[in-house]
């Protein structure tokens, strides 16, 4: 079976076959794109079928040696950590080409870019080599690029290469930190090797960064860097409020996933990669985190633009993620990896509304707004539920994943990690979104109707149905968590004794399927040694 | 007069040298047909040219396996190497003056003297790839020069392109002399000019010639770093390649490179034994090239400008090959030979879509001429934004494994602080390049419609070429790397 790759290509090769369509049959590309991401959002719910949440092993992997001469492999594989992600991925692919069906500038383009995106996100999801990962992680730049430059507003061109350059800049010195890595692996086998298993298996025993141990903060940070830049995390985040204000509706949402390969790429790589150098860089990494928690908060208070208030407010919220995974507790690192969902579901439905008043008046303005709630009720009632998510009311998927990070950073700051003060500072942080949400909605719905306002409609039954779906998923998220966090638990507890344990007594990740079936066969022949003698 | 004078021809192996014979004989066949010919009507010549250096492909192909062997007295050397850069020579030609013809129509100059002068210019680069005697690497050198005067001065009527050609002349004069200067006190010093037989004597020597020696190879650096267009040598590059047509601008800064990078590659082998000299000369040339190359870029609103500062900087990405190989010999001449061919298709490629800007005998080259094309001709924006993306160096293109290839030829012997200096310029670069796609697949245009000229089947065919190449030798790196490493 194939089904990892399938799940990869199949928006890329809808993407080639679009663009194979001549431009004027609008109708059909759309149509197209939507049957393409529905598709693989259907193929991709086969994962949850065959995901057998018992073990940490990647699974349905597939290898395959590719550039044999470098050492690069195609190497793919699924694990608690990823599975949610591409799930969302595909998912909110979904939604974002069906609110995308009313663009009519260079149609095939807009769903090709969508599309190559969406593969681009998937692949890196699942690539376990780090070559590959990279080749992923680079090709949505371009899709990105192209997104906000054509369909963009006002101040397209300055966004969208802001946000490319920032973000090869960051990346690009992570290329370099996975040559250093390929290279170490080289030393330390004999073999040349980017394959993630291989080289974590090397580290494990302690026997690759033995003879590096003064170049492992340097990798780390090579990485750390990239994948901050891509979160975003301050100081590193100030392209994502060009980017956010300035795409096409469907670029944020896209984005919403897309910065989730940030702290997913942290949590794959950083922690299990440099646990020698992780205690050091601990502190660095959550005081940013905490910093940007604030600063992210502050700042969305006093944005004239909702589509700020969401670039800023997504920096904070990408602050208790921080926070949580770099808490290295169990409790901490699951709340960190159930937020990256819970943002991902949150902000996309705040951008959809956003996106639906943007399509009725072309503003996403404060100062032209005012008094919606009278004129727009089920909109207001639809913003209202997401907004509270977005502050963590209970209830909401986001209180779960926030108050989990939020205790593991505690129980972190009472081993002596780090300050016990920062923790207390990122409470702040919770306080603050409410204040800056509450402001928005006040400025939204509350007030004066404007008079030019009187004629704006109401959503219709398409937009309800699209936002009404994300709304079942912050339900719940917040009132029965453990669908989704049961299956990462396995993934997540073996990450946390990655990073924090001694050299020799770090878990290896296995990617067969075979590990898992040898496993099965253990624990039946255990149970039934149990019943032979009782 | 008892001693009659005795010339001993040497005993030479036809069959090595059967490509370079091929393209000149195509040349001198194009040159007689082109008299035959009434004017503007080229499509013959074209064919016969490309015919020509298909089969001189083939005839490379051939003698890809064979083993190392030098002939004609040790003027010519058969090896892998050679053989692997003449391949990347020819293709550069070839697609060169594929999406000449159309181009020079357009731009009025339509003249069929232009295609034997690529192939002899192609010819001198061949030569000056396959010999390890220094006197035959000027010999190459001359060859390739001559004719790119000639070519570059080809639209007459035009002051830049007679300006362009006088300053080429002139500074190209020169960097030959210095070429040739430093051959002589190599000459005095070892009393050789195989540069085998340099490399092997003046180990036995005492210190007394090193200064001259060294000496020599300065002087030579400066002759090959003019036409390689490292900096501080490299002024003349972005005037002479916005000066030039489109055609020869692209063929000067891909030909002409790889042909001078070969011969540098040769000449810093030979003297290996003294990197400890010439590797921080080197090192410091490669950064203040990248860095010199990449900042003036920014600043241009010509795109021809804008690829002849790119080249730049490129020439100062590829320098960390000869560095890293000076440390482990194993190092850097797979990385070498791939990051040109993978240079050579997207600049051929870029140079390509680029010359659609021509017009009714104008040129239409500023970055604006290009707006608009991703409706005019929709798979030349394509093709220029590959092309752009793989300068830049990201995946999957040919540009990125290049790069990749340097950093861990860098990491490896342990010249970090270069990689990050690639690192760091790879980040400015990103900046003019994508100017040159914004401009081409995203701006509208009002009067863009009638300022391009249409996409002739032959430039659509080397835009395929070099975008299905671009992305086609980074995909299938393997079976790409052992070809040219001759396995």
């Amino acid at each position: 079976m194939m089904l990892l790759s399938v799940i990869t290509f199949l928006p890329l090769a809808a993407a080639l076959l679009l663009m194979l369509l001549p431009e004027g049959k609008a109708k059909t590309i759309k149509q197209g794109a939507l049957v393409a991401t529905g598709l693989t959002f259907l193929v991709s719910l086969g994962l949850l079928t065959k995901f057998d949440s018992g073990s940490y092993a990647f699974q349905l992997s597939e290898n395959h040696p590719w550039i044999t001469a470098l050492g690069v492999s195609y190497h793919l594989g699924v694990d608690g950590i990823s599975l949610w992600l591409v799930l969302l991925t595909t998912f909110l692919s979904v939604i974002a080409v069906a609110c995308s069906l009313k663009v009519e500038t260079r149609v095939r383009a807009f769903m090709a870019c969508m599309l190559m995106l969406e593969s681009a996100m998937l692949g890196s999801f699942l690539s376990l080599d780090l070559v590959l990962f990279f080749v992923f992680f680079e090709m949505t730049l371009i899709p990105m690029w192209l997104l906000i430059n054509i369909w963009g507003g006002e101040g397209r061109a300055k966004a969208a290469n802001k946000f490319l350059i920032y973000t090869f800049a960051g990346s690009i010195f992570m290329l370099v930190g996975i040559v250093g890595l390929g290279y170490l692996q080289f030393q330390t086998t004999g073999e040349l090797s980017f394959d993630l298993v291989k080289i974590q298996e090397q580290v494990a025993t302690g026997k690759f960064w033995a003879g590096a141990l003064t170049t492992e903060p340097f990798i780390f940070w090579a990485f750390a860097i990239a994948l901050l830049v891509k979160t975003p995390a301050f100081p590193l985040h100030t392209w994502i409020p060009d980017t956010y204000a300035e795409s096409p509706t469907a670029g944020p949402i896209l984005s919403s996933v897309m910065v989730k390969m940030g702290t997913y790429g942290l949590l794959r790589f950083c922690l299990p990669l440099f646990p020698d150098t992780l205690p050091n860089q601990v502190p660095i990494m959550v005081t940013l985190a905490v910093i940007g928690i604030v600063y992210g908060a502050i700042i969305a208070a006093v944005q004239p633009d909702m589509r700020r208030v969401m670039a800023y407010s997504s920096l904070s919220h990408m602050g208790f993620i921080l926070l949580g995974i770099f808490s290295l507790t169990r409790i901490g690192l699951l709340g960190g990896a159930y937020q990256q969902l819970n943002h991902g579901i949150t902000a996309t439905i705040l951008f959809l509304l956003i996106g639906f008043l943007y399509q009725r008046k072309g503003s996403t303005l404060f100062k032209d707004y005012g008094g919606l709630k009278s004129q727009m009720p089920i909109f207001a009632a639809l913003f209202l539920i997401a907004m509270l998510s977005s502050v963590g009311l209970p209830g909401t998927n986001g209180f779960v994943g926030e108050f989990l990070a939020m205790v593991g950073g505690f129980n972190a700051a009472y081993n002596h990690q780090f300050s016990l003060g920062l923790i207390v500072v990122a409470v702040f942080g919770v306080v603050l979104a409410a204040v800056y949400m509450l402001y928005m909605f006040q400025r939204m719905f509350y007030g004066e109707v404007k008079e030019d306002n009187k004629t704006l409609l109401d959503l219709k039954g398409p937009e309800i149905a699209l936002a009404g779906v994300l709304v079942v998923f912050i339900l719940w998220g917040g009132l029965a968590p453990n669908t989704f966090m049961n299956p990462m638990q396995t993934s997540l507890n073996a990450t946390l004794k990655m990073s924090t344990g001694k050299a020799g007594q770090r878990p290896v990740w296995t990617d067969t399927d075979a590990f898992i079936e040898a496993k099965k066969e253990t624990t039946h022949r255990l149970a039934m040694t149990a019943k032979v003698n009782p | 007069m008892d001693k009659a004078f005795h010339f001993a021809i040497p005993s030479i192996e036809w069959s090595a040298l059967l490509p370079i014979i091929i393209v000149a004989l195509t040349g001198i066949c194009a040159f007689v047909v082109e008299m035959f010919q009434p004017k503007r009507e080229n499509s013959l010549i074209v064919g016969i040219s490309v015919g020509g250096l298909i089969l001189s492909g083939v005839a490379l192909f051939l003698q890809m396996d064979q083993p190392v062997f030098a002939t004609a007295g040790e003027l010519f050397l058969r090896d892998p190497f050679g053989t692997s850069i003449q391949f990347i020579l020819v293709l550069i030609s070839a697609l060169t003056i594929l999406f000449s013809e159309s181009y020079l129509r357009e731009k009025r100059i339509p003249f069929g003297e232009f295609y034997p002068l690529v192939l002899w210019s192609t010819v001198g680069a061949m030569i000056m790839a396959t010999t390890s005697n220094l006197l035959v690497i000027f010999l190459g050198l001359e060859i390739l020069s001559v004719s790119l005067y000639v070519m570059a001065g080809m639209s007459r009527s035009e002051e830049k392109s007679e300006e362009s050609a006088l300053k080429y002349f002139l500074l190209g004069a020169f960097a030959s002399g210095f070429l040739l200067y430093g051959i002589s006190f190599v000459y005095g010093s070892t009393g050789g000019l195989d540069l085998d037989f340099v490399s092997t004597t003046w180990a036995h020597h005492t210190d007394a010639t090193k200064p001259m020696l060294l000496f020599g190879l300065a002087l030579m650096l400066i002759g090959l770093g003019f036409k390689t267009s490292l900096v501080p040598f490299h002024q003349w590059t972005p005037d002479v390649y916005q000066g030039a047509p489109t055609n020869v601008s692209s063929f000067m800064a891909t030909a002409s490179k790889v042909a001078a990078f070969a011969a540098l590659w040769r000449i810093l082998n030979a003297f290996g034994p003294l990197a400890s000299y010439w590797v921080p000369v080197i090192s410091v040339l490669a950064i203040l090239t990248m860095f010199a190359g990449n900042f003036a870029a920014l600043v241009q609103k010509d795109v021809k400008r804008i690829l002849g500062y790119s080249s730049i900087a490129n020439a100062g990405y590829v320098l960390i090959a000869f560095i890293a190989h000076s440390k482990d010999y194993k190092v850097g001449a797979g990385s070498l030979l791939y990051f040109l061919l993978s240079y050579s298709l997207m600049t051929i490629g870029a140079f390509a879509v680029v010359s659609l800007g021509a017009k009714n005998g104008r040129e239409g080259t500023k970055l604006e001429d290009l707006n608009g094309m991703w409706k005019r001709s929709p798979f030349a924006a394509v093709a220029l934004f590959v092309c752009m993306a793989s300068l830049i160096g990201l995946p999957p293109t040919g540009g990125f494994v290049g790069k990749f290839l340097l950093f861990f030829d860098a990491l490896r012997t342990g010249f970090w602080p270069l990689a990050l200096v690639l690192a760091v310029n790879s980040v400015i670069s990103v900046y003019y390049y994508l100017a040159i796609a914004r401009a081409a697949f995203v701006a509208d245009s009002d009067e863009s419609e009638a300022k391009l000229s249409k996409m002739s089947r032959s430039s659509t065919s080397v835009c395929a070429i070099c975008v299905a190449g671009v992305i086609g030798i980074a995909i299938l790196y393997t079976p790409v790397s052992s070809f040219l490493a001759g396995r």
